[in-house]
């Protein structure tokens, strides 16, 4: 792998985890629990949609060859996307939102504060916008977990079941795979093996004031550094890119 | 009146520039203030209409009541001496 080819990639799995898991969040568009919580988690949809925009944006010129974020975004397969597949589980009820939200936000902050300080200047550019808005996200789900952790039994409950059920999908978030290595040497890259203590004790720190037990370490799910995915990747690119695939290059 | 069953009401003033004035936007649902802020910021200041926000639950607003409209305002009706209307303007000045 040369250093353009891990490059391609390393930003193809950055887009495809704001893209996928901003796609997820929009389905909550109409069904929040009140109009502004509706109005909050559509928010978070959109500041993720305009990350995957930017990094498939860059993705399409480090490949160079005339595509734009749009043929990246709808005219790729299941296997040819990077995302961590903890972004495409379903959305669940808003304990599995929130939880999955927190679980994210927390990686992403400490993911694009590692980023900001790349060499590589586009990387750095749009992770220091993306550090602003995942600093919100991180207290949007964070205030969510005291509150349904420290609600009702029921909340508490479903609270504590979310991050229970996710907690397997949070060890590939940490994966060093061939791309980060070679990125790593250059100081383009994060490096996530630095981030993940950091990340467990900040994720702890919120469990704990919210009441909520944090699930033990063990079997962990892997595949997605691959393109291997859960069996819900599928249905949400079948959604996403029905339009292009049934009437390709349409417009308005 | 419909019971309003989507949590507590809250005022939000949004200020639109640094050293402005806080206006009154509109109002928002949450159960505390933190949530009031945030929602707020989510519905008032998207498009960047704002530099700063204040919150303050509806219940804390005292308001005058229509009754007692008359009572009120109608007396400034007859002064019209409070406005400085009654100066000739130096030629040349912009602003006194």
């Amino acid at each position: 792998m040369t250093q353009q080819e891990a490059l391609f990639k390393y930003t193809l799995r950055l887009g495809d985890n704001a893209l996928i898991q901003g796609h997820r969040l929009s389905e909550w568009c109409s069904k929040g629990p009140i109009l502004e919580e509706d109005l909050a988690l559509t928010n978070i949809a959109l500041d993720n949609i305009g990350l995957a925009q930017a990094f498939l944006k860059y993705v399409a010129t480090i490949e160079g060859k005339g595509k734009t974020e749009d043929d990246l975004a709808y005219k790729r397969a299941e296997r040819q996307f990077y995302n961590n597949q903890i972004t495409e589980l379903p959305i669940g009820d808003f304990a599995v939102t929130i939880a999955k939200q927190l679980l994210i936000s927390t990686f992403e902050v400490q993911l694009f504060t590692a980023l900001s300080q790349s060499t590589d200047e586009t990387i750095a550019g749009i992770a220091a916008k993306g550090l602003k808005e995942s600093r919100y996200h991180f207290v949007h789900s964070r205030d969510w977990c005291f509150r349904l952790g420290e609600g009702t039994e029921v909340s508490h409950a479903k609270l504590q079941q979310a991050f229970n059920e996710l907690w397997p999908y949070t060890g590939e978030l940490f994966e060093l795979v061939e791309e980060d290595n070679i990125l790593l040497v250059a100081g383009i890259a994060a490096d996530l093996s630095e981030l993940q203590p950091i990340w467990k004790a900040t994720v702890a720190t919120v469990l704990k004031e919210a009441t909520i037990q944090v699930p033990e370490d063990g079997y962990m799910h892997t595949g997605s550094r691959k393109g291997i995915h859960t069996e819900h990747l599928g249905h949400i690119l079948a959604e996403m890119q029905y339009l292009q695939r049934a009437y390709p290059d349409a417009t308005w | 009146m419909a019971t309003d069953t989507q949590l507590d009401l809250w005022e939000v003033f949004i200020q639109q520039k640094a050293g402005g004035n806080h206006t009154h936007a509109g109002s928002v649902h949450a159960s505390d203030k933190q949530m009031a802020l945030q929602n707020a910021r989510d519905i008032y200041t998207r498009r960047k209409e704002g530099t700063s926000i204040w919150v303050i639950p509806s219940q804390y607003i005292t308001a005058s009541t229509t009754e007692d409209a008359d009572m009120l305002f109608d007396p400034s009706d007859d002064k019209l001496y409070r406005h400085p209307t009654f100066y000739e303007m130096p030629e040349g000045a912009k602003q006194i």
